[in-house]
């Protein structure tokens, strides 16, 4: 699936470039690209040790199992009891709560975590698991308390009350979740092994 | 009230490091052995990240986000979402930083608090730049068959998108 999704944006993004007359700014894009994607490595990279190193110290203090204490009826719901082990359930918490307080730079490296403790107990480690997509969804739906950056961003451009579409945002992102969540059960339920 | 964003990052921080420290946890040695599992974890997605982002700017320049939205401008027009936001909801699921420049450009045009800058801010909101998610979570360990993850994901961003049109116009 990976390798299409790659191959489609490569293939249309030539083709339309003939199309649009764009053909410099898409070779341009080649090489800026390339180039910008190290920069972006390079400024996750801190990004990346930073928080999975307050993780750790969150681990050893028990901050993580507390967490897990509160989340944990929520990912059972979700995942169903006993699909994921003691780490990847810890991981998937951190995740939910970077999340919920709007750290989304914290909260891709505890997604990752996650994900690679979820790939351990996986037993077709080419085949994503119930669980792993399960874990996209809930991220897809994006549930922020507060989305700092989206108000910071209405308030520079004069917004009288950057705040005043967050009730309408909660209620969209919840919606999102409910349906995410039931039309994923639905395909598991359906057994697709399709890719 | 606004300014609370700046709180959460330094909150987290020191109840952090001050529970560490009350528990008798060596925080900085503990710090650095999962600092150094960070980095590893993202050298490991590097080539993965290299390819999908030369390919995403390659689909900004190209102009075929342009092609696409008008495309989609007649079935849109069926569901009610205004054409100004159509590039915004095609760009979102594809680019964090394309998705910001846009909204940027949308609030300077049409203003915040019009019905077209609320949708915009509600759709930014509440979907994810979806592929990038897909390609770092799945990437990064390797899986190649994802099954109905694409599906439902962008389900769930179309469902997004359809609530917030809706949600706005009726508040």
């Amino acid at each position: 699936m990976m390798n299409y999704i790659w191959g489609f944006l490569m293939v249309i993004s030539v083709i339309s470039s003939f199309v649009t007359g764009r053909i410099k700014e898409l070779s341009d894009a080649v090489l800026n690209g390339a180039a910008e994607s190290v920069e972006f490595i390079i400024s996750i990279l801190g990004m990346m040790a930073l928080w999975t190193g307050i993780m750790k110290i969150a681990e050893k203090s028990h901050i993580t199992d507390f967490l897990s204490k509160i989340f944990s009826p929520f990912i059972k719901l979700l995942f169903g009891n006993g699909s994921l082990n003691e780490s990847a359930f810890k991981a998937v918490c951190m995740n939910i709560t970077a999340n919920l307080l709007g750290l989304g730079n914290a909260a891709t490296p505890f997604g990752i975590k996650a994900m690679k403790e979820m790939q351990k107990s996986n037993l077709n480690s080419e085949y994503a698991t119930n669980s792993m997509i399960m874990f996209i969804i809930v991220n897809t739906a994006s549930l922020q308390l507060v989305p700092t950056f989206l108000c910071t961003l209405r308030q520079k451009n004069g917004s009288e009350n950057p705040l005043n579409i967050l009730p309408i945002l909660w209620l969209t992102s919840i919606i999102a979740l409910v349906f995410g969540v039931a039309i994923t059960k639905l395909m598991e339920k359906a057994g697709n092994n399709n890719e | 009230m606004s300014n609370f964003g700046f709180y959460v990052i330094p909150v987290v921080l020191a109840i952090t490091v001050i529970l560490g420290i009350l528990k008798k946890v060596s925080v900085f040695d503990v710090f650095l052995k999962g600092a150094s599992e960070g980095i590893n974890s993202t050298f490991s997605i590097a080539p993965s990240l290299i390819g999908l982002i030369t390919a995403v700017s390659m689909i900004k320049a190209s102009g075929a986000l342009d092609i696409f939205a008008n495309f989609a401008e007649p079935i849109s027009n069926i569901i009610g979402i205004p054409a100004q936001i159509i590039p915004l909801a095609i760009l979102k699921p594809i680019s964090g930083s394309g998705s910001i420049a846009l909204l940027d450009n949308i609030f300077k045009n049409f203003g915040t608090d019009t019905d077209i800058g609320k949708i915009a801010s509600v759709i930014m909101g509440s979907t994810e730049t979806t592929f990038y998610t897909l390609t770092v979570y799945f990437g990064c360990i390797g899986v190649k068959k994802l099954r109905h993850a694409v599906a439902c994901a962008l389900v769930t961003d179309l469902v997004a998108i359809v609530c917030s049109t809706i949600l706005v116009k009726l508040f």
